[in-house]
């Protein structure tokens, strides 16, 4: 197995803990794509819900071991949540600004690290496998991926997808209002946020919602369940993983 | 919201607000309205992130070198025959207005928009000297009859529908009621026409000062702003002082995207720029023009983690798109400046002390800072508030303990894994089907909107590794 088609999947806290099968099929499609599968030890969470939440010192104590951990693997490194991989991007390097060692190492991880559907994205048509699934989806663009990593074309993924149509929703690109501890702490807020997007997904007719961070997908799923509405809700690595059979 | 006692909190403010149809539908029509013309305005321009990138380096420049740009300010504004004065704190501004009303022999003012003059409660600091104030733009106008605040930087009764501001002019002018904006428009008209002929003293906010010539640049749609700095004989400008560019070039740099980000207009129907009072043969003008340049913390924000957004052009266009100001409108904030922005300023400031829940009322879904016309990082300087937030003021036992243990626990597997699988052990017996109706403790508030999926009983990883060795074991 050449060097070059290892990739290091990170199991964010999330997958790890409440989703497991979101891990797997991310595994599972990039094994389809071609890559050797690595799942680096020892990975806990990347420290963003510390982070977010203003506790720098304990964000950075994280931090440093997931970064220990990933400095320590070859190839890309791909994290399928746009949330955690805008963490070690951009979060990280900002968090070691005053420590010049463990800002470059952080560098030299963020050049490595993508987001999983931006990884998809930038590998040559060849590579590219599309699957089959009759569906109409609508997307929702987490917003660390959409405005923080700066990846607009993830819908292709869904439309390059034979017999899958994709709806574009109301205020396609607002926030589901998830935010990590957002939703706890403004948790009323949060549920107005999520009512609006629940309202512009049952509008648009949608099957399935599919987006590329798991916390979104919690946040909508339990809300859609609270809801009783029938629309399903799955992180992106599901869809396709259940679209190439 | 006029005569009603706004609740304390900011929760309770949010609260409050999302149980309001009539805010919704309102904020709903104008966000949406707005948003939509801003980005016909400024994303159709011809090289948009080139004329941003200008933008913010003529007011991120200005910052840098603020000192010497404020005293070659004073110098060229003195020498315009202005007279200048500095004020600390927003009493001593309110104080040296007062004072030059007293010493003018001033009873009647008429003022055109300026967030700085209700960040030092202006109006009601001159009422208690006994001087009658108006308020000449439409909205605030409508503002001031209601006793209420404005809720947005550039659209103060963005929470109000046309029939709300109908029946108050019915009510407090005593005409026919309407709902017809240009109905309403005229009745105001009328009565400020007669204002701004009576009025003795003028007082402008400054949408930006140029330090190079002493130039004062407003930008209205109304003229209220051209009547309001010619008609009365004193002219007083009360600025904060970040509010400067260097050079007439670069008032051009940020006119470019002002009114585009604000409003959707290429220009303000009207750009008034204001050097000095009138002189001899000048046709019209005040006799005296005051500046009144007022600190009120923002030396202290300028010195800390978070200066850059001193930067803000106060378009308002990161109201107009963020999910959480859509949601709540801008009383929730509680203070001058609301959305995004004031999230960050109102804390700066005020100190983080009593706004500590501003900062935490953000997705940080970046909206705000996609949108801003000189590319402020709000999300970062929001984060850098809620460092500040954790450092200076109490939090709830919960988090603090939650995020120690966290950062203890996260920086060492194994005692990770413990804790997870304890966690979600507890949590898994809460569950029917694999969700959980209602979540114990802190993740309580998580359950009153939303199922929370129950905790796997085996972790990715374990059973990554488990199924991984078992292929090895065959091979």
């Amino acid at each position: 197995m050449p060097t070059s088609s290892i990739v290091q999947l990170v199991p964010t806290c999330l997958v790890n803990d409440l989703d497991p099968e979101v891990g797997f099929a991310s595994a599972r499609v990039l094994a389809r794509m071609g890559f050797h599968v690595e799942v680096p030890r020892g990975l806990t969470c990347c420290g963003q819900p510390a982070h977010n939440a203003g506790f720098a010192d304990e964000a950075r104590a994280v931090a440093r071991h997931t970064l220990a951990v990933l400095a320590d693997t070859t190839g890309p490194i791909v994290v399928p949540s746009g949330s955690c991989a805008d963490m070690i991007v951009h979060q990280y390097p900002w968090l070691f600004e005053g420590d010049p060692d463990r800002r470059d190492r952080a560098r030299a991880v963020a050049e490595r690290t993508v987001e999983f559907s931006q990884f998809l994205l930038q590998q040559p048509p060849g590579r590219a496998t599309c699957g089959a699934l009759d569906a109409r989806v609508a997307y929702h663009s987490s917003c660390h991926l959409l405005r923080g990593l700066g990846v607009t074309n993830t819908p292709s993924l869904l439309s390059s997808t034979r017999g899958t149509t994709v709806v574009p929703l109301e205020d396609q690109e607002e926030c589901c209002g998830f935010g990590g501890l957002f939703s706890i702490k403004n948790a009323e807020i949060s549920g107005r946020m999520l009512d609006r997007k629940l309202s512009a997904v049952a509008a648009s007719g949608a099957e399935r919602l599919v987006s590329c961070d798991l916390g979104c997908v919690l946040h909508l799923e339990g809300g859609a369940r609270r809801r009783a509405l029938s629309v399903r809700v799955q992180h992106l690595a599901c869809f396709l993983d259940e679209a190439l059979g | 919201m006029s005569g009603v006692a706004m609740p304390l909190t900011f929760h309770g403010r949010a609260r409050a607000a999302l149980s309001d149809r009539t805010l919704h539908e309102a904020l709903d029509r104008a966000t949406a309205q707005l948003r939509s013309r801003r980005s016909t305005a400024l994303d159709s321009l011809e090289h948009s992130d080139y004329v941003r990138d200008v933008a913010r380096r003529a007011r991120m420049t200005a910052l840098r070198n603020l000192g010497a740009l404020l005293r070659e300010f004073e110098s060229r504004l003195t020498e315009n025959g202005c007279r200048v004065h500095w004020a600390d704190t927003a009493d001593d501004a309110n104080r040296i207005i007062v004072r030059i009303a007293a010493e003018a022999r001033v009873r009647r003012i008429a003022k055109s928009k300026s967030m700085v003059s209700e960040e030092t409660h202006l109006n009601a600091a001159l009422e208690r000297a006994g001087l009658a104030v108006v308020e000449t733009d439409l909205g605030e106008y409508v503002t001031q009859l209601a006793a209420s605040r404005p809720s947005h930087i550039i659209l103060p009764i963005v929470h109000m529908t046309r029939e709300q501001v109908g029946r108050l002019l019915q009510e407090q002018l005593g005409v026919p009621y309407s709902d017809d904006p240009q109905v309403l428009a005229g009745y105001a008209r009328a009565k400020l026409r007669a204002e701004f002929l009576r009025a003795d003293m003028g007082i402008t906010g400054a949408n930006i000062g140029v330090a190079a010539t002493g130039t004062i640049c407003l930008v209205t749609n109304e003229g209220n702003g051209r009547m309001v700095t010619t008609l009365p004989r004193v002219h007083v400008v009360l600025m904060g002082i970040e509010k400067l560019v260097a050079t007439m070039a670069d008032l051009d740099a940020v006119l470019k995207v002002l009114a585009r980000s604000a409003t959707g207009q290429q220009l303000t129907a009207y750009t008034t720029l204001v050097r000095g009072p009138r002189r001899a043969g000048d046709a019209c003008g005040p006799e005296s023009m005051h500046v009144v340049l007022l600190d009120n913390g923002r030396t202290r924000l300028l010195a800390g983690e978070s200066a850059e957004i001193l930067g803000c052009i106060r378009c308002g266009a990161c109201l107009n798109v963020c999910p959480v100001y859509r949601n709540i409108g801008g009383h929730a904030y509680g203070d001058t400046y609301p959305g995004p922005v004031g999230a960050v300023v109102t804390p700066g400031l005020r100190g983080i002390g009593n706004w500590a829940a501003l900062p935490d009322a953000s997705s940080l879904c970046g909206a705000c800072r996609d949108i801003c016309p000189v590319r402020l990082d709000i999300p970062r300087m929001l984060i850098a508030m809620r460092q500040e937030a954790v450092s200076c003021t109490p939090q709830p036992a919960w988090l603090r303990f939650g995020m120690r243990a966290f950062a203890w626990t996260a920086a060492r597997p194994p005692m990770y894994r413990i804790v997870a699988r304890l966690g979600g052990a507890v949590l898994r017996q809460r569950a029917r089907n694999g969700w959980i109706h209602r979540a114990p403790g802190p993740l309580g508030a998580w359950t009153t909107c939303r199922d929370l999926r129950a905790p796997a009983r085996r972790s990715f990883e374990r059973q990554w590794r488990s199924r991984t060795e078992a292929r090895h074991d065959r091979a």
